[in-house]
């Protein structure tokens, strides 16, 4: 299954890198990254693959992202991508 | 390939336009409930309801966080009761609404459909007793909710039913005063009521439906109205394609919603409605896009040819998204759940009479108004045999959900609460009286359907 990973919030050390630990250690595989700064904001959006048998729920990812959004002060979103695509293709 | 724009607008949409699901309703048929014992019978339909429905709200939470797409409700939908129950034999149907109020607060469903009777040609035992013990039905429960269709394009209208609704309106204000005569926000009199719509309170599961189905309403004024703050100046025809290409992109998401519920809970997918339903909250207005479009104030001169135009853009863009479309589809214009229509009859451009020239163009009718306490029975089923008339001609449905508050008079407001909202009591020209027109009863026969002037 293909997610949508965004992350919107005050810039600061290591964002990237603790998100993408969590997605490492739980064998979800980034495709791409898009990143920028805006006015000292952080604007991240990933696609990123969850392993097909037995690996973490899309659920799972969602709370251990969330818990880490908290401690950074970051909104961190996982959205199957299935949305997004529905809605721009014919 | 999805882009990043793609990504951001859509989450835009979803965070600062408030585009939502409104409901995933679940249409269950209670035909085979039927049973003499009306102590059987709400037994049949408690156990059929809850086990149909057993994880309608457990699957609606996981597809709202999954996609991460809010579904503001999940309801229930069932076969008219004056139709399943119309074989016990009983004179008051009250135990069958407890029975349903029950059933939906252990599945843990929002509101439940379907206290019904469709009687536009004529009445049944059953939809006597049922008509008769709506007002009651509605003060001893919570989330049910009942609606009549009392004309069709192809019967004409029941005009003993008109009357009858008329006292029925004005006795379950009386019986929930303390509440602001919340009951009446639970009773929806229709013409040509569709047997597949997922809104309340006029959902019911209709005769022509299979044993359960899926039914989706979406939502999304406000992503309209954002898609609208761009147009300054643009002529019409700019602004119905932009409408369209909203209305689709609203729907795509209804569609995938509605696909994977079915796929999950393994009922079939009946329709998407794609309804603009707005909320009270500040930028969820159907007002507030036809102000968008030029208006200074909803109610204006222009305001009927703006909703006309709205709701046929919304038809051609959410037709191409769905394999299936159904229910009310077009925009809905309640009073008390749209921030810009209360702020329209606050400040004196809207009135009834305007509401009902719009509801000629849009669906549904005259929905959620708050009106002078005092109003009598027969001025509410004048106020119905209007809507059910438009209706009747004009071959689309048509509806009234009118509140008269008991205790209160124009100048006062309502607060209704949740997604029902708040409303000032607006003002109904009654000095004279509809009584002897209302009282001679009988059927208004169908119209003709050509020379069409």
């Amino acid at each position: 299954m293909k997610v949508v990973v965004t992350t919107v919030g005050k810039d600061r050390v290591g964002i990237i890198a603790k998100e993408s630990q969590i997605l490492a250690e739980n064998g979800v595989n980034i495709l791409n990254i898009n990143q920028n700064i805006t006015g000292g904001f952080f604007n991240m959006v990933m696609i990123a693959e969850l392993p097909d048998n037995g690996g973490i729920t899309l659920a799972d990812l969602q709370a251990k992202l969330k818990e880490l959004g908290k401690e950074m002060g970051l909104e961190i979103k996982a959205q199957h991508q299935d949305i997004f695509n529905i809605m721009h293709d014919v | 390939m999805i882009t990043i724009d793609d990504i951001f607008e859509t989450n835009q949409m979803i965070t600062e336009n408030k585009l939502d699901v409104r409901t995933i309703t679940m249409g269950i048929s209670l035909r085979d409930c039927a049973n003499p014992n009306i102590d059987k019978f709400c037994q049949n339909i408690y156990d059929k309801i809850t086990k149909s429905a057993e994880d309608l709200v457990k699957t609606g939470e996981a597809i709202e966080a999954e996609y991460g797409i809010p579904i503001i409700h999940k309801r229930i939908s069932v076969t008219p009761i004056a139709i399943a129950a119309d074989a016990c034999k009983t004179d008051s149907y009250v135990p069958i609404a407890e029975t349903l109020d029950k059933a939906g607060k252990e599945v843990g469903v929002n509101f439940i459909g379907g206290f019904s009777a469709l009687v536009e040609k004529g009445m049944t035992h059953g939809d006597e007793t049922l008509i008769r013990s709506i007002p009651q039905a509605m003060a001893a429960t919570d989330i049910v909710c009942s609606s009549v269709n009392v004309g069709s394009t192809k019967a004409g209208i029941n005009m003993d039913c008109v009357r009858q609704m008329g006292e029925v309106v004005k006795r379950t204000a009386e019986l929930t005063r303390d509440q602001e005569a919340i009951g009446c926000a639970k009773i929806v009199t229709f013409c040509n009521a569709p047997g597949d719509n997922p809104f309340m309170a006029g959902a019911f599961h209709g005769v022509a439906e299979g044993d359960r189905v899926i039914n989706v309403g979406v939502s999304g004024p406000g992503v309209v109205k954002h898609a609208l703050e761009g147009l300054k100046g643009a002529d019409f025809t700019e602004v119905a394609e932009t409408i369209k290409r909203t209305a689709f992109k609203i729907t795509r998401v209804g569609q995938l919603v509605a696909r994977e519920a079915s796929k999950r809970l393994g009922v079939p997918f009946g329709i998407i409605d794609l309804s603009l339903a707005p909320t009270p909250a500040v930028g969820d207005s159907v007002a507030r896009i036809l102000e968008e479009m030029g208006l200074e104030a909803c109610g204006v001169p222009g305001t009927t040819a703006a909703l006309a135009m709205l709701n046929d853009a919304v038809k051609k863009g959410g037709l191409m998204a769905s394999s299936h479309v159904g229910g009310l589809s077009g925009a809905f214009i309640p009073v008390s759940e749209d921030e810009g229509m209360i702020n329209a009859v606050n400040q004196g451009s809207l009135c009834i009479e305007k509401l009902e020239a719009m509801t000629c163009v849009c669906s549904v009718g005259l929905d959620m108004i708050a009106i002078d306490g005092d109003t009598t029975a027969a001025t509410i089923a004048g106020i119905m045999a209007d809507e059910a008339a438009i209706g009747m001609i004009n071959n689309k449905t048509t509806a009234v959900r009118v509140i008269p508050v008991p205790g209160k008079h124009v100048g006062d407001s309502v607060q209704f609460g949740g997604l029902l909202g708040y409303c000032p009591i607006v003002p109904v020209h009654n000095q004279y009286s509809s009584e002897a027109f209302i009282a001679r009863g009988g059927r208004i026969p169908a119209p003709v359907r050509s020379l069409t002037n």
